[in-house]
């Protein structure tokens, strides 16, 4: 790990003046950015250690029936604030699927939306890559990339965002709430974080020194409550990383789906609202041939980055089965093993 | 640059000078206050051998910055054991033989006194499995340390019972 100087700022204002000093870099949870400062992925000159700045932990209920989460809530504090696992119950079961119960009780609201790709060739500092260093050239184009991106790659780079939270996070219209020397604005998630491009080392929206304070999430979410599932397809049963998930979360109205809304993780360097899916899921009635249409829908755009045009077709079957699940209902607690493909559909095969 | 920072750990307050902020809790614990019950595996937050309680909380103390944990309360595997009598979680682990070479089970031991306390597993093996995922065991006793975690679990809910009564 490199040297570095540490603060730690007592407010929001604070941090947000000591953050915009070049070389700058927020700490909060850790579990992310102590794991790269170890490997040389990154070697920040400063850390701002935001991680008990008042104001910031706070999971408090809206008149609207939305919430606003502090962006220093740990995942397993949200996952199971009883407030979110009944309003938003796709986000517990993302919350949960993810990580490890020790990576859950550190690591943050903020951190997640702010975590690293997991692609190997970022993560090793003697292979190129055009995120860790601009113009390098991108080794995973020519190398392992059986888990890249099938959905709004670039030629510079085909990494992947590898959070589970932020993909219904992106379904349910939340919005990033960002402080920054210029004052306060928001940002709706599904706008956050970019796509590469020529510029792959721009990963969201962030100027330099700003920092997330807090993710909304709005009332008209909670119309989903009761048919809203999060499932991720893993290498192993748990502790692992998406290959490919879906949030998927339904408004059922006398068999008939009133609205719906689908995001994908695991496809994309950022979470993927299907909205061409949820056009055509509007006013049908819930059943498998609708679900299998809004899935070809959702993966209408999707091309091999490499090796992995398997995972187009593996999208397509867990969007099918996100749905399924969704239309069976929101089951009473969070399942034991949380957004997994293995559970059984109630009602049947999809893919029959 | 020097720091000085407090931690309480295992009961007892500390004082400690930092020279330099890139010390974990996990190499201020066995390097400088040589508590080595607690180990250090990956270093990288995957294997859960540095499994600590912190404010209440079961972490990962190698991705913890000791700076960052200024004020805290650690709990380690040295504190557990009330004098000569077990946790029940480590005399369990014994019951069960819930370990073979032992160098992941003091991450295993605090995981699962973790585990117990949050209360969401209950006596569901799957969500005792799932709950401990994020402690890897190279010798693979897995089925013992389920068995361990469980009936640990069962002895810690009689004794709050009792207390209760």
């Amino acid at each position: 790990m490199n040297r570095f100087d540490y603060v730690r700022p007592a407010t929001v204002s604070e941090a947000v003046a000591a953050a915009a000093v070049p070389g700058s870099t927020y700490l909060a949870g850790g579990t992310n950015l102590l794991d790269l400062m170890k490997g040389g992925i990154v070697s920040p000159k400063r850390l701002v250690d935001v991680s008990r700045l008042a104001g910031l932990d706070q999971i408090e209920p809206l008149p609207d029936g939305g919430v606003r989460i502090g962006a220093r809530v740990r995942n397993a504090d949200l996952a199971y604030n009883p407030t979110i696992s009944k309003r938003f119950p796709a986000v517990s079961e993302a919350l949960l699927s993810g990580a490890s119960a020790q990576l859950r009780n550190a690591a943050t609201v903020g951190g997640n939306l702010l975590q690293r790709t997991r692609c190997a060739y970022f993560y090793d500092p003697s292979s190129a890559c055009n995120k860790r260093q601009p113009g390098a050239g991108c080794e995973a184009r020519g190398g392992e990339n059986r888990l890249h991106a099938v959905l709004g790659w670039s030629q510079s780079c085909i990494a992947t965002h590898p959070s589970d939270f932020c993909v219904p996070l992106a379904a349910l219209d939340a919005v990033v709430q960002i402080e920054g020397q210029a004052g306060r604005r928001e940002v709706a998630l599904e706008k956050f974080h970019l796509l590469p491009g020529t510029t792959p080392e721009r990963e969201s929206v962030l100027a330099p020194g700003e920092l997330v304070v807090a993710v909304r999430l709005p009332g008209a979410a909670m119309r989903f409550a009761a048919h809203a599932r999060y499932l991720k397809l893993r290498e192993r049963t748990s502790y692992a990383f998406a290959v490919v998930s879906a949030a998927a979360c339904l408004r059922i109205e006398d068999g008939v789906i009133a609205e719906a809304r689908l995001a994908l993780g695991g496809v994309a360097a950022k979470p993927w609202r299907a909205r061409a899916a949820e056009a055509a899921l509007a006013g049908v009635h819930s059943n498998s041939e609708y679900f299998r249409r809004a899935a070809e829908a959702a993966l209408a755009e999707a091309r091999p980055s490499g090796d992995n045009a398997f995972k187009i077709e593996l999208a397509w079957r867990i969007v099918v089965r996100a749905l399924a699940l969704a239309a069976a209902g929101t089951p009473e607690r969070v399942p034991a093993l949380p957004a997994s493909p293995f559970a059984p559909i109630p009602g049947g095969a999809v893919h029959g | 640059m020097s720091l000085s920072i407090t931690l309480t750990i295992n009961g007892m307050q500390r004082a400690i000078e930092l020279e330099d902020p890139r010390v974990t809790l996990l190499d201020l614990l066995r390097e400088r206050l040589h508590l080595t019950g607690t180990k250090k595996g990956c270093d990288r937050g995957q294997c859960g051998a540095c499994t600590v309680r912190v404010d209440g909380r079961r972490i990962n103390s190698c991705l913890a910055l000791a700076a960052s944990q200024d004020g805290a309360e650690v709990l380690t595997i040295e504190g557990l054991a009330q004098g000569e009598t077990l946790h029940p979680v480590q005399a369990a682990f014994i019951g069960h033989d819930a370990f073979q070479c032992g160098f992941c089970t003091p991450g295993q031991i605090m995981s699962a006194v973790g585990l117990i306390e949050e209360g969401h597993a209950g006596d569901d093996p799957e969500r005792v499995r799932e709950g401990m995922s994020g402690n890897l065991c190279r010798c693979g006793a897995y089925r013992g340390i389920t068995e361990a975690v469980l009936e640990a679990q069962r002895s810690v809910c009689q004794a709050g019972r009792k207390e209760a009564a």
